[in-house]
């Protein structure tokens, strides 16, 4: 036996330690497992990377309350419309009731459904931000999303705030029927006035972004920026496979995949989101010539700004 | 047993129906070749029948429903067309390299007025339907008929769709060429537009596939027409683990033209001719233009303006939930 043999019957004689034990050292909450690369990072250095393992930058998934903290500026936010909350319009019940699927989501989350919304300061910039939350029956869109998210965009209009809205979800709510479709069309029409207002909306893509969500506001961003590796699709991939019935290759449906096909603006790593956002939304701020200044452009009317550039 | 031979698609709950019917058939040649008088018979057997089609169809279940909105004889876009118009020209592709056979449309003259139709379109037969891909539309149809509205819209026609798909094609091809977007751009760009724009729901509406051309001053349905969120076998197998379950997630969708009705979705219920649409397509076809020349006199009525914030108002007004802080 070769020092190797010996080495390689070594590892394999080790005994295997019981599934149960290896979940209870990670529930402990100090350490973090990478899912990707099985690296341990400890809980708090994952937090202060935004939940982005260290070693394989894998993008892990993001709580709406975290993903707030992520974005806007300390002391700064100011939740909206907090108290709207989920019925059941169809009394549906498939092997569950939705009441109680509700009852238990709402436990288990602390949300009242699966977005928050709010208007605050992003690195100075005053903004409107959604952030769907898909730890709450899978981001799906009912009317409570469609609704909250609706009033968001109607809020931005008026006040004339760039909207951003972080989409993480799986697309519909099956369980609100045709209601939880119409939100598509109502949420595209709040972003239609939104826009004939000229005013600047910026979806991100996370992990996933699907269905009803990719086929009305997720892709109607004057910017569309995703997070790396997140998948973004229409049809389920599972569906697809169904449908073509042969195995589709692994990059399918990838931010990337995307980002090849044209319908993402760019991929940024989430350590630079509120950096990119804070430079896309000072971009599109109305430019002004530097001999005047941008205060006085607030308060006199616009005739007069012409007036002050006619030569006498 | 000649009768549901002689009717190819038969669906289970039609059988007794047709059975009725053909017997009357025989009983009235048998007279005819002995020369007897039956009439007061087959009044009676008629009477039977007519009966018998009220309580078949007056009690559908909605996965029933479902099977008559998918009836391969139901009247598609291009029949309601050319029953309902005066002059048709089919229009052609998305100007960005395809144009989609499941996704058709065009310039029309309905009562005397220029309008615009479109609308998805099922095949006929086997043949065809591969052609259509069964009604579902692939982005170049969602372009297509975003081209063609803006079309309507700058001319000042009325837009007329004409909602039948299973849903939108979930493909590799799709999903590159942007399906969500597609769809998602259809919806937006339908709340800008001028002109009134009426939806009509005609057999199966499928999911966002329908949506992507479903945004309008006034949704129709056919009254066995369907409308659901997602197909109740892809919902039955997501939901129930099981695809067999479908009936059951047929009926807890709420996918019926009254379910739509009470969520407040659906301004108008058309009827059907008494064994649904496919027995009598022209029937069909006079009953929907009529609601449509009424509508668009109504609509007409209006500004842009006022018709632009009505239809923002109604989609608005849509979803069910409890504001605890109003």
């Amino acid at each position: 036996m070769s020092l190797f043999d010996w080495f390689a019957n070594r590892e394999k004689n080790q005994p295997v330690a019981p599934q149960g034990h290896q979940e209870r050292e990670i529930a402990d909450g100090l350490w973090t497992k990478c899912p990707k690369c099985s690296v341990l990072t400890y809980t708090k250095d994952l937090q202060a990377n935004l939940q982005v393992c260290v070693d394989c930058h894998h993008h892990m998934r993001v709580g709406s309350t975290e993903r707030i903290h992520q974005l806007i500026d300390a002391k700064t936010w100011t939740p909206l419309h907090e108290d709207i909350c989920p019925m059941d319009p169809l009394e549906f019940r498939d092997r569950k009731a939705y009441k109680d699927r509700l009852r238990e989501y709402q436990a288990k989350t602390h949300l009242n459904d699966a977005v928050q919304i709010g208007t605050g300061l992003l690195d100075g910039l005053p903004v409107a931000l959604g952030v769907m939350d898909f730890s709450f029956m899978g981001g799906s869109m009912g009317s409570v999303v469609g609704e909250k998210l609706t009033r968001l965009i109607e809020y931005g209009t008026q006040e004339g705030l760039t909207v951003i809205i972080v989409c993480a979800s799986g697309g519909a709510r099956m369980q609100e029927g045709m209601l939880s479709l119409m939100q598509m069309a109502k949420i595209s029409g709040a972003l239609e006035r939104h826009r004939q207002a000229k005013l600047l909306y910026i979806p991100i893509l996370t992990n996933p972004t699907m269905g009803g969500v990719t086929a009305s506001f997720a892709m109607l961003g004057d910017v569309i920026l995703a997070e790396p590796k997140a998948v973004i699709g229409f049809a389920g991939r599972r569906v697809i496979e169904q449908t073509i019935r042969e195995k589709l290759p692994d990059d399918f449906q990838t931010a990337e995949y995307l980002l090849n096909c044209g319908f993402v603006d760019a991929i940024v790593p989430r350590t630079q989101l509120k950096r990119t956002l804070a430079q896309l939304i000072s971009l599109h701020q109305p430019f002004f010539p530097v001999n005047t200044s941008p205060a006085d452009h607030h308060t006199i009317p616009s005739t007069h700004i012409i007036e002050a550039h006619t030569p006498a | 047993m000649s009768a549901t031979k002689n009717r190819p698609f038969l669906l289970t709950f039609e059988k007794p129906l047709c059975e009725l019917e053909s017997r009357i058939e025989q009983i009235r040649e048998l007279a005819r070749e002995n020369n007897v008088d039956v009439s007061e018979q087959i009044r009676e057997l008629e009477a039977k029948a007519d009966q018998l089609r009220q309580e078949i169809f007056s009690s559908l279940t909605p996965a029933q429903r479902l099977q008559l909105a998918r009836h391969p004889r139901r009247p598609s876009t291009l029949d309601y067309i050319q029953a309902m118009c005066d002059e048709w020209l089919e229009l052609h592709g998305d100007r960005s390299g395809n144009d989609d056979p499941a996704l058709v449309g065009g310039v029309a003259r309905l009562g005397g007025m220029p309008v615009v139709m479109l609308g998805h379109q099922k095949g006929r037969d086997t043949k065809d339907n591969v052609l259509r891909n069964f009604g579902m539309a692939s982005p170049g149809g969602y372009r297509k008929a975003l081209r063609l509205m803006e079309h309507a819209n700058r001319f000042g026609m009325p837009i007329l769709t004409f909602i039948d798909t299973p849903g939108a094609w979930a493909g590799v091809e799709a999903e590159k060429l942007g399906q969500g977007e597609a769809i998602a751009y259809n919806l937006r760009e339908m709340f800008s537009f001028d002109v009134p724009i009426l939806c009509t729901v005609i057999g199966e509406g499928g999911s966002g596939g329908a949506l992507g051309i479903g945004v309008g001053d006034r949704i129709l349905m056919f009254e066995h027409a369907v409308y659901t969120v997602a197909t109740p076998e892809a919902c039955a197998a997501i939901l129930w683990k099981d695809a067999a379950k479908a009936p059951q997630a047929a009926a807890a969708l709420k996918i019926t033209a009254w379910d739509l009705k009470n969520f407040g979705i659906l301004d108008e219920i058309l009827p059907e001719p008494s064994s649904g649409a496919h027995s009598d397509p022209i029937g069909a076809a006079q009953g929907l233009k009529a609601s449509l020349l009424k509508n668009l006199e109504v609509l007409l009525s209006l500004t842009p303006a006022e018709r632009r914030e009505a239809r923002y108002q109604k989609f608005r007004a849509i979803g069910q939930f409890h504001d605890l802080s109003a």
